[in-house]
């Protein structure tokens, strides 16, 4: 096996050992580019210049004898509605190219680099991250690496099809209403969405600010932690991020879920799936000796309200672009803004007001329970271009049906990791661990769980 | 309820004259079904009662 496509913490470790150099794990990634990229289509700027600086500074570190960080000479990306210097800010539009090259990073891209991580480059996505499929007009859709006929989930997408493909075991997407989660299902990968207002949103391209999150994907809940402990922490440019201490949980994983009370959801979450999707849940369930079942209210109601926040909020945001250059969006992005933009203020604010209350039903579910367990999507991937499917019967939209499951729980903050199930069929299905707010530790405990259990895991995929 | 159904079309029409949103032509119908959709969602949630005392959360803390 190359080194590149070992863990982000192995990788760390080699290079901190002196083992392998990080301009020789640079090079592996830029070669692996040359490859592997154009089959999944992840990346919209390699940024090599710049990685050979940060990768040489950290061989420089571990020669002086200094500590290079805790992800020395790991490269990682990020989506491109995260600032990078140099680099205009895309959020997947056309429109956003003609912007000026930002003049800083992002601060989670300094975090990483703090962390002796090494920026390969910007990753695709869904046009202005209102999607869940990962095409892209302008761009053209990330290619799901375990068949590239399929998405790859969005609107992270190529976030997803960066790290499943092993061009970065690390990358860094945003989650509004599953963004995170559902390229982490379809991709077959562990990803993390934390508690709204954990990271700092600074320096990016935001969709609907009362609901978007940023987060890592890996292939490992360790690789998660890694990331997520060193990109923690207060930060006055972001209004929402909290002003809280970072409270590292890499050390918290080995606790596995010993001692937690883990219950599957009912109701809501077991409709409208196929019957693998259920299945992946049935088996994280057995592995972790779980038949409790818990009942989340009034989901169907949540998923509504955090549509109508989204269209609204979104569609004020981009009222100055929809009048200038309706055009210039993807078609599929457009009308759905304008309608949006139009949206009665009633309808927002009873939603909003709806958000508290459902947050406090959701509590009291918590009182009894640790972690909540449910399917991350109810199908796998569709093939790219895919308008309906077939459920129960009936001929659905694919488009709206995706983020099901993953509407309700992002709605009102709280964390959650994806665990990848492969072997259901011929592309992988994900688990949702919901925990309780702030409590990312527990998540990423049950998901480390699940991958020593064997349930969970994320292989490269044969490329 | 309402007396009469939701008239998207009209509304999108008027409401766009409201907040200075020209729809080019090609565009309409797409937004007027996307009205729609969101109007059947919104319905879904005016459906709940909720106490004076419920706050919004525009910007919610977890």
């Amino acid at each position: 096996m190359t080194v590149l496509l070992q863990t982000a913490g192995e990788i760390a470790r080699a290079v901190r050992a002196g083992e392998v150099k990080a301009a020789a794990v640079l090079d592996e990634a830029l070669a692996r580019q040359e490859t592997v990229g154009a089959k999944v289509n992840a990346f919209t700027e390699v940024t090599t210049d710049r990685a050979r600086g940060e990768a040489a500074a950290v061989d420089e570190a571990v020669a002086a004898g200094r500590d290079p960080g805790p992800l020395a000479g790991v490269p990682f990306a990020v989506k491109n509605l995260v600032d990078i210097a140099g680099v205009s800010t895309l959020a997947g539009s056309r429109i956003n190219a003609d912007d000026a090259p930002k003049a800083a990073d992002a601060p989670l891209i300094a975090r990483l680099n703090a962390a002796g991580g090494v920026l390969l480059g910007a990753l695709n996505m869904g046009e202005y991250a209102y999607d869940f499929t990962g095409e892209n007009s302008h761009y053209q859709p990330s290619r799901n690496p375990w068949d590239t006929d399929h998405m790859t989930g969005g609107s992270s997408g190529g976030s997803g099809a960066a790290v499943a493909s092993g061009l970065v075991p690390l990358a860094l997407g945003s989650d509004t209403n599953g963004s995170i989660r559902v390229p982490s299902a379809f991709c077959g990968l562990f990803g993390l969405k934390p508690t709204y207002g954990r990271l700092t949103r600074a320096g990016s391209f935001l969709f609907v600010a009362a609901l978007d999150h940023l987060g890592p994907f890996a292939r490992s809940p360790v690789d998660l932690a890694l990331a997520y402990d060193v990109m923690q922490g207060p930060d006055p440019a972001d209004p929402v991020c909290a002003q809280k201490p970072a409270e590292a949980i890499s050390g918290e994983l080995a606790k596995g879920a010993d001692g937690l009370r883990i219950a599957v959801a009912d109701g809501y979450f077991e409709q409208n799936a196929v019957p693998a999707a259920l299945e992946a849940v049935a088996k994280a369930a057995k592995a972790l000796g779980v038949d409790r079942r818990v009942t989340i209210p009034e989901a169907a109601r949540a998923r509504a309200a955090a549509y109508v926040i989204t269209t609204a909020e979104a569609g004020n945001l981009h009222l100055k672009r929809l009048r200038e250059r309706p055009l210039d969006y993807d078609g599929a992005v457009n009308e759905r803004l304008m309608a949006g933009a139009l949206a009665p203020a009633n309808w927002v604010f009873q939603a909003q007001r709806f958000r508290s209350w459902y947050r406090d039903r959701v509590r009291e579910v918590f009182k009894d329970v640790d972690v909540i367990l449910t399917p991350a999507t109810p199908i796998p991937a569709p093939r790219i271009g895919q308008k309906t499917m077939m459920l129960d019967g009936n001929e659905v939209p694919v488009r709206a049906h995706i983020g099901i499951y993953t509407q309700p729980i992002s709605f009102i903050g709280l964390p959650v990791a994806v665990a990848p199930v492969h072997g259901l069929g011929p592309l992988p299905f994900g688990v949702q661990v919901i925990a309780p707010a702030w409590r990312e530790d527990l998540a990423l405990r049950v998901a480390a769980e699940l991958e020593r259990s064997g349930v969970a895991s994320a292989p490269v995929a044969p490329l | 309820m309402a007396d009469k159904p939701f008239d998207a079309e009209a509304y999108v029409e008027a409401a766009a004259a409201a907040v200075e949103l020209p729809i080019p032509e090609q565009l309409k119908a797409g937004v007027v079904e996307q009205m729609r959709a969101t109007h059947r969602l919104a319905q879904v949630v005016m459906a709940q009662p909720l106490d004076d005392t419920v706050e919004a959360a525009p910007v919610f803390r977890a």
